[in-house]
Order: structure tokens, then C-alpha cells, then sequence
């Protein structure tokens, strides 16, 4: 097993290295000289030749990916254009707060999902499981944003509950998290059925039932618990599509995370924190991904590693 | 759909493929929230081909002095924020959100169809290099490539479908891969090679009919959700571009609207949606009906 971390890992490599390449190579593609259009039309000769120098413009691309990858490994992503800070630390700002949000989301999708997964494959076909079908249909159709402007009408306009956006306290994470982890719950929640009506057919339920456990016992003990291995890798795979709808629900809710900073960085043309935030967001995929990967190694003992 | 047999000198297959549809379509009319799907895709494709004939207004004409109108008062569903009719809009906005997603399907599995049976006839070094290549673009969480895309090229339908269809890519090399290795050893590819066809010929004529079924149930779950991103693209102010109306625009302008108007942000999202069901079911409904074995 350990032999499979190692080569899980070492495989990560490549791909990181080419990401980092992608995204310096999508802002090479920026009709224009990236200086000049990043200080705007009132900029002077001057501040744009000097902007040129500062990010090695200069230089031909290979020679500053290198020196970005350099930076990258001493944690230094250049400076934001726009407010002169380093990247880093407008990072640093951000992440938590991406990260608290997609947490509660993720924790939401858990606490909804699950325990209605599995009433639904109990109760096959009941009303329960058909309601729960046809919401979890409508919970994938609908785009992120709309169903937090959506939860903002409802209870923050017409029933002052929670606020329109912001961040602080409590409150201010309710409609966000409910946001953002609605889609994951009709995936999570689709997934945990399908698996646990696959186990509750498995001869060992059979014999459990024929000992004269009770049924709660049977479910939580023997089903639930084998049944949560295809669920994880939906989980992890959730993770990605998390990242993605937090930028479109920060934009929404006003939370200062890594999406609103990004979707700022676009418009302000500051491609040099467009590129570091990305990077990060993207590089920190990678690392879930490897996370899961591994922790799916440990918890499954029946997977064979070559 | 021409699936299996439509193999050379197989002259006599002709009535089995008319009984293999008809049994297809049987099973796909059996499935009612296939139906629903397919209903769903044909009104709104319909829609939007028809808008121009079916829009009561002009989509841009503004009528300031009805700006934020509720449905029912002057139009049927409201004005928006500058007074244009929101019918008309969605109805127009329907062609930017099918275009997009046509368009962006059409790179998608274009790429896909060549580095995927490149991939998986050749094998060996190339095919480690297009699947390196895959997981790296596959490595960027979901909008976060197309951001980037969009910001490079500048925002425009025409980025939107660039970026949407680049972002799409991955899964579809993945599935053509999966598709011809699973093939490419049958008896029949075996056959045509041996009579001497050339590679080119193997692809296009043998292995490409044998997984149109499954390009196509993809290629409809991915149409949901290339409306899905076309819609964020647009939301955050990155896709199609004012005035031209698209679903996704139309939610992000009455966002300043929501406690006196919010008709203007809620019937827009409510057309993505039954737009992002209607594909989603479809799509279920053709798997099904390809292959009857994955139904629970």
C-alpha cells in the first residue's frame, strides 16, 4: 500500500507542474501587451514599462515559468497590481473563509443527504423516495445562483431570518452553506440509496436478519457502514464541484472568499491575482483529490494496489 | 442511431436494425420522465428556434415608464429593469443558451473523438501523454478553467463557448477511450484489419458506430450542464454580454430588484432550470433505453 502512495503521489507531480503551465499560458494569450491593459488606458509610458520589468514580461515564457514555480515553492506569487499587496497574503485572507463555507456545505450535504438516502432505499418506492427523486431532480437543475438569490427572497426579504449577505456571525453562514451544498445533497443522497439497496440484497444482511437483529441494527450496522465506500469517492468528487459553486455563492452573498476575489481580480484586470488565486484554488483540487485517493486506499482494504 | 451491425456484407441486417430502434423507442416511451425530458428539450428547442415569430415584443426594446412591471400587468411576465418585455427575453435567451451549448458540444466531442481513439488505438506513449494531458485540464476545479478562458479571450458568446467546450473536453477523451479499448480487440475490428482496411477507416467506419449511442446519452447530459455554466458565465458578468438576453444575465440584473420586482431574477432561473431538467432526463431516458441492463 504504501507502494501506492508513493506512485499516487510522485503521479500528482506532472500534473501540478502542468497546471501551473496552464495558467500562465491562458494570460499569455491576452490579446494586447498584459501591462499595458492591466494599469488601463490613463496609465503612463513609464508605470507600463516598469510593470513590464516587474513581472519579467521581458523574458521569454519558459525562463518565467521557471521563476514562477520558484516563487511558487518559496510561497511568493508576485504582487496584486491593483493594491500593491503580495498575493499571498490576499490569499491567505480568502482561503479560510472558502474554506469554512464549503465545510458547512459539506456538512449540510452530509447531514441531509445521507440519512434521506437511506430512508429512500428502506422505504422503496414510498412517497418518501419518489419526493425525494423528483427534489433531487430539481436540486440538480438548478443553477447555484439562483437558488441563493432565491433563499434571499424567502428568508432574508420576506421573512427577515437571516441576512442578505456579509459575513460575522452564525447567521450570516445559514444561507451560503444551504446554497452551495444543495446540489451535493441530491448527488449524496441519490448515491447513498443506490448503495444501500445494493448491500440490503448482499447474503450477509440476510444472515444478520436471520440472527433476529433488529432491523435498525441491520441498516445502521451492517448496511450503512459498507455502504459509505462508493459514497466517498462521490464525496471527493463533490469536493471539486463544492470549489466551483463557492465562486459563484460568494459572489451572491457577498462572502469574502477566494471566488469573489478571483471574479474581482477579472474585472479589476489584475491578472497577477487572477493567476495566483487560481493556482491556489486549482493546486488545492489537487491535493483533495490526493487526500481522497489515499484515504479511499486505507478505508477499503479489498482494493489491490499494482 | 446506427449501432452494431452496420457492418459490411451484413446485407440482411437491414430489418433487424428497424425492429432494434422500434424496440428503443418502445422502451424510451415506457420511461415517463424520459418522455418529460423529451417534451422539455422540443418545446424550448422549438422555442428558441421560433423566437423571432413567437416574441410578442422586441427582446430590446425598452419601455422605461413600465420598467419592473409584475407579470400580468402590461406583459404577460413582466418588464425588467429598463422596461423590456421578460418573455420575449427568455424566449430569445433560450437561443443563446442552446447555441452555447450546441457549439460548445460540438468542440467538446470533437476533441474528444479524435485524442480519445487516438488514445486508445495507439496505446503506449501517446496514449500516457493525451491522459496526462486530460488529468491537468481535468485538475482545475469546475468553472475555474472556463474563468480563466474567459478572461483571456474576453468575455463573448464566443469565449463562452470556447471555454465551455475546452472545460467539457476531458470527459468526453475519457469516454471515447474507455469506448475503443473496449473494442478494439473484438473479432470484428480483428476482421477489418485483417482485409486490410486502414486505421482512419477502422475508426470512422467500425468503431465509431458502435459507441454513437453512448456519445449521444453524453453529449444530452452534457448539454444540461454546458446550460448550466453558460448561465454562471453570464451571471457573474463573464459570458454573453448586455443587451443580447441570456438566462443567466437576466437573474444577475434583477439582483438590485429582489424585494419590489423579484420576477425579474426568479422566471429566468425558473427557464434554466426546466431547460437543465428537460436535458438531464433525456439523457437518463436514452441510457436507459441503450442500455436496459444499468436501470435499478
Amino acid at each position: 500500500m504504501l507502494n501506492y502512495m508513493i506512485r499516487r503521489l510522485v503521479m500528482s507531480i506532472p500534473v501540478i507542474l502542468g497546471v501551473v503551465l496552464v495558467v500562465m499560458f491562458t494570460l499569455e494569450v491576452v490579446p494586447g501587451d498584459p501591462a499595458a491593459l492591466m494599469l488601463g488606458e490613463f496609465a503612463t509610458e513609464e508605470a507600463v514599462r516598469e510593470l513590464r520589468t516587474t513581472l519579467g514580461l521581458d523574458k521569454p515564457l519558459m525562463v518565467r515559468y521557471v521563476n514562477y514555480l520558484a516563487g511558487l515553492v518559496r510561497g511568493d506569487l508576485g504582487r496584486s497590481v491593483r493594491e500593491r499587496r503580495p498575493v499571498i497574503r490576499e490569499v491567505a485572507d480568502a482561503f479560510p473563509f472558502t474554506l469554512k463555507l464549503s465545510f458547512w456545505a459539506f456538512m449540510v450535504s452530509l447531514l441531509v443527504g445521507v440519512p434521506s438516502g437511506v430512508i429512500s432505499a428502506v422505504r422503496k418506492y414510498s412517497i418518501f423516495d419518489n419526493l425525494a427523486r423528483l427534489i433531487s431532480l430539481l436540486g440538480l437543475s438548478m443553477p447555484v445562483f439562483w437558488i441563493g438569490l432565491f433563499l434571499i427572497i424567502i428568508f432574508s426579504l420576506r421573512y427577515p431570518l437571516f441576512p442578505v449577505g456579509g459575513h460575522g456571525t452564525w447567521k450570516h453562514l445559514v444561507l451560503p452553506s444551504i446554497t452551495l451544498g444543495l446540489p451535493s445533497i441530491a448527488i449524496i443522497s441519490r448515491m447513498v440509496r443506490s448503495s444501500v439497496l445494493e448491500i440490503l440484497g448482499e447474503d450477509y444482511v440476510r444472515t444478520a436478519r436471520a440472527k433476529g437483529l433488529a432491523e435498525r441494527v441491520v441498516i445502521y450496522k451492517h448496511a450503512l457502514r459498507n455502504a459509505m465506500l462508493p459514497v466517498l469517492t462521490v464525496m471527493g468528487l463533490q469536493i471539486g464541484q463544492l470549489m466551483g459553486g463557492a465562486v459563484l455563492t460568494e459572489n451572491v452573498f457577498g462572502w469574502p472568499g477566494m471566488g469573489r476575489l478571483m471574479v474581482r481580480s477579472i474585472f479589476n484586470r489584475d491578472f497577477v491575482l487572477l493567476q495566483g488565486t487560481v493556482l491556489v484554488f486549482a493546486l488545492s483540487f489537487v491535493l483533495v483529490n490526493l487526500i481522497v485517493d489515499l484515504s479511499y486506499a486505507v478505508v477499503d482494504p479489498r482494493v489491490t494496489y499494482k | 442511431m446506427r449501432l452494431s451491425s452496420k457492418t459490411r456484407g451484413l446485407g440482411a441486417s437491414e430489418s433487424v436494425h428497424r425492429t432494434g430502434i422500434q424496440q428503443l423507442v418502445q422502451r424510451f416511451a415506457r420511461n415517463q420522465l424520459a418522455v418529460v425530458g423529451f417534451i422539455l428539450v422540443l418545446a424550448i428547442s422549438l422555442a428558441a428556434v421560433f423566437a423571432p415569430v413567437l416574441a410578442p415584443h422586441d427582446p430590446l426594446d425598452q419601455n422605461l415608464p413600465l420598467k419592473r412591471s409584475l407579470p400580468g400587468q402590461h406583459f404577460v411576465l413582466g418588464a425588467d429593469e429598463f422596461g423590456r418585455d421578460i418573455l420575449s427575453r427568455l424566449l430569445f435567451g433560450g437561443r443563446s443558451a442552446l447555441l452555447v451549448g450546441v457549439l460548445s458540444f460540438a468542440v467538446a466531442a470533437s476533441i474528444g473523438l479524435v485524442l480519445g481513439m487516438v488514445s486508445g488505438v495507439a496505446a503506449g506513449i501517446v496514449d500516457d501523454v493525451i491522459m496526462r494531458l486530460n488529468d491537468i485540464v481535468l485538475a482545475f476545479p469546475y468553472l475555474l478553467l472556463a474563468l480563466l478562458i474567459v478572461t483571456a479571450l474576453g468575455p463573448s458568446v464566443l469565449s463562452t463557448t470556447i471555454a465551455v467546450g475546452l472545460w467539457g473536453a476531458p470527459s468526453f477523451v475519457r469516454l471515447v477511450r474507455a469506448e475503443v479499448i473496449a473494442l478494439r480487440n473484438r473479432e470484428f475490428i480483428e476482421a477489418a484489419r485483417a482485409v486490410g482496411a486502414r486505421s482512419s477507416a477502422i475508426m470512422v467506419r467500425h468503431l465509431l458506430p458502435n459507441f454513437a449511442g453512448s456519445l449521444i446519452t453524453f453529449g444530452t447530459l452534457f448539454m444540461a450542464r454546458a446550460i448550466l455554466v453558460e448561465a454562471a458565465l453570464s451571471f457573474l458578468g463573464l459570458g454573453v454580454q448586455p443587451p443580447t438576453p441570456s438566462w443567466g444575465l437576466m437573474v444577475s440584473s434583477g439582483r438590485d430588484f429582489l424585494r419590489v420586482a423579484p420576477h425579474i431574477s426568479t422566471l429566468p432561473g425558473i427557464a434554466i432550470m426546466l431547460a437543465v431538467l428537460g436535458f438531464n432526463l433525456l439523457g437518463d431516458g436514452l441510457r436507459d433505453a441503450l442500455d436496459p441492463k444499468l436501470r435499478n
